[in-house]
């Protein structure tokens, strides 16, 4: 009870230290890895019987800042709109906990964190981890706060994979789940992009095998990477509505400046992104997001089988990066093994940004779906 | 106050029953169903608004089209399909009943009454293409793809054989039984697939010893 009081009390920035040696956290691909901290953040209170818990797992570049923080002037969370008081993810009513993933950069042990071993940070010493590696740790963190159940998991993209990780591999954790703008496995054409955006690190002459901190880091690399993400994450529509072809008034005398709105757009945003993302975890993620595939070693008849959690299945008509149908599939397999969904396709001209701007058609479904899921009868499971 | 034909197919609907509404627009239907039946439902749309409202309802529901909609589930994984007010807005009315019948114990049918009296007046005296109470469009705005009178659905079943277990006509808000043909607007029909024990099993008789 006084770990549980201690959540309460502190909303905001936490770290939780789990998997201590021996008593590492065995990854999927057999390595072990401890000790591993997360960085957490929670918002609102847990109610008396802990029923009111909602988990956000966050997508590539995310943190586990959702949403913004009461007491301070820092930036607002990265779902700030959905997330808050009276918002769709109402903490309120609800409990909120998003953490960094496990090899990210943000707080969470990740390659630029101390490998104990060696005093050093792990660098590609780092072992490869997987979406199954994420959940797994999420998973210790609600140990650790002493939810036995979660109300729902909410995540899109990357976010909406570790979503539909909960869903197989703790179905009776969890009483609802949203995966938005996702895919049970990447495709040729997703896998391309992010092997692009890899290439682009690896290229750049600082980033000597990953052994580069303390010295200069792959911004160059890291910023290419980040550019053509941005590429993927919004829609033709979109982008010529927000630059069209316009060009900058003051003409850069290089020969192939940035000319256009759209390149100076790419190039701040790229040169933003490498002061606060580490391109070791930009590399570590990518390939866990590649290699995830929820049916691996399931039909898509059973992969869900059993699932008692209530499901709302999101997409994007201008999300190309996730197109609709990838949901659709998910939508199928929760057919086929009978579980309880809806699904919607939600007009949009954002592309994949969508499910982080489209927020008032979207707000309304999940805050809906969240209070018709926290209404139902909890048949009794909770025990603490 | 619930529509007549809410009210008929509530009462042909069994207790706890699992229920697939087909364009269950904004689950008015779904919603009296649990409440009155606690049925499991769950219904497909295509309108997003209508989602919404079936979401904030706390239904569950799909953004799907119905004509393709059903292919995912088993045989008889509902025990009961309802296409009502929609049969004649589908693409391939013939294809979508008989997957309705493949996927659903029972089948509701549920449609307007093309050739209803104050229709055929219309047609037969004014010379126009008929616009009444429950056919309310203009030929440029109708949704309904599909003319059908209730004597041509009933005649359709037979030679399907397709097995009609319940009828009813409807005329404004009350059941009417005199030649409903021409006086019904509506027709509720409930309509199972033909029995399968009729069916005579061909390769058994050819093996007897």
């Amino acid at each position: 009870m006084k770990i549980l009081e201690r959540a309460i009390e502190n909303s905001g920035a936490k770290n939780f230290t789990f998997a201590q040696p021996p008593n590492e956290l065995i990854l999927e691909s057999g390595e072990k890895l401890g000790p591993i901290t997360l960085a957490y953040e929670t918002y609102g209170n847990l109610d008396k019987e802990n029923t009111n818990a909602v988990l956000i797992p966050h997508a590539l570049s995310g943190d586990a800042h959702v949403a913004r923080r009461i007491l301070s002037e820092e930036t607002p969370g990265w779902w700030d709109d959905m997330v808050g008081p009276g918002k769709g993810i109402d903490t309120n009513k609800y409990f909120v906990i998003c953490s960094n993933v496990l090899g990210g950069c943000k707080g969470s042990t990740g390659p630029s964190s101390m490998n104990p071993k060696t005093g050093k940070p792990y660098g590609l010493d780092f072992p490869i981890i997987t979406i199954g590696d994420m959940v797994n740790a999420q998973r210790h963190l609600i140990d650790y706060l002493g939810i036995e159940k979660l109300l729902a998991v909410v995540g899109g993209s990357m976010g909406g994979m570790q979503v539909l990780q909960w869903m197989v591999a703790y179905p009776d954790r969890i009483r609802a789940a949203v995966p938005i703008a996702t895919a049970m496995k990447h495709t040729p054409q997703q896998i391309a992009f992010n092997a692009v955006g890899r290439q682009a690190i690896m290229a750049d002459p600082d980033w000597k095998k990953g052994s580069y901190y303390g010295s200069s880091v792959p911004s160059k690399g890291l910023a290419v990477a980040r550019m053509i993400g941005h590429i993927t994450y919004m829609s033709d529509a979109s982008m010529a509505e927000k630059f069209g072809r316009r060009t900058k008034t003051e003409k850069d005398p290089f020969k192939f400046g940035a000319d256009f709105e759209v390149e100076g757009y790419l190039n701040y945003r790229g040169d933003s992104f490498v002061k606060r993302f580490d391109a070791n975890s930009y590399l570590y993620v990518t390939k866990a997001i590649d290699c995830f595939n929820i049916l691996n070693g399931h039909s898509l008849d059973c992969v869900f089988k059993g699932l008692e959690a209530k499901v709302l299945v999101l997409a994007f008509k201008s999300d190309w990066l996730y197109p609709s149908n990838q949901s659709q599939e998910i939508v199928k397999a929760c057919k086929r093994a009978g579980v309880d969904t809806s699904y919607c396709e939600l007009s949009s001209t954002y592309g994949h940004d969508a499910f982080l701007l489209e927020i008032e058609e979207q707000t309304k479904l999940i805050s809906h779906f969240l209070r018709n899921v926290s209404n139902s009868n909890t048949n009794g499971v909770f025990q603490t | 106050m619930t529509a007549i034909d809410h009210e008929v197919i509530s009462g042909w609907v069994n207790s706890g029953a699992s229920v697939l509404d087909l364009g269950c627009g904004h689950g008015e239907l779904l919603s009296l169903l649990i409440r009155e039946k606690q049925v499991r439902a769950q219904g497909i749309e295509q309108d997003e608004q209508a989602i919404h409202d079936c979401v904030a309802a706390g239904l569950s529901v799909f953004q799907e089209d119905i004509d393709t909609g059903l292919s995912e589930y088993g045989d008889g994984s509902f025990d009961f399909v309802i296409l009502n007010q929609t049969f004649q807005q589908v693409k391939k009315p013939d294809f979508v009943l008989k997957e309705a019948l493949r996927v659903g114990k029972n089948v509701i049918v549920g449609f307007p009454n093309f050739v209803h009296l104050y229709a055929r007046f219309q047609i037969f005296l004014r010379g126009k293409v008929p616009v009444t109470r429950t056919l309310p469009y203009e030929w440029y705005n109708t949704p309904n793809l599909h003319f059908l009178a209730l004597a041509d659905f009933m005649e359709y079943c037979k030679k399907r054989k397709i097995q009609m277990e319940k009828r009813t006509f409807l005329a404004k808000n009350r059941k009417i039984s005199f030649f409903p043909n021409l006086f019904a607007e509506n027709g509720l029909f409930l309509v199972k697939q033909p029995s399968k024990t009729l069916v005579p099993k061909l390769h058994e008789t050819n093996h007897l010893p």
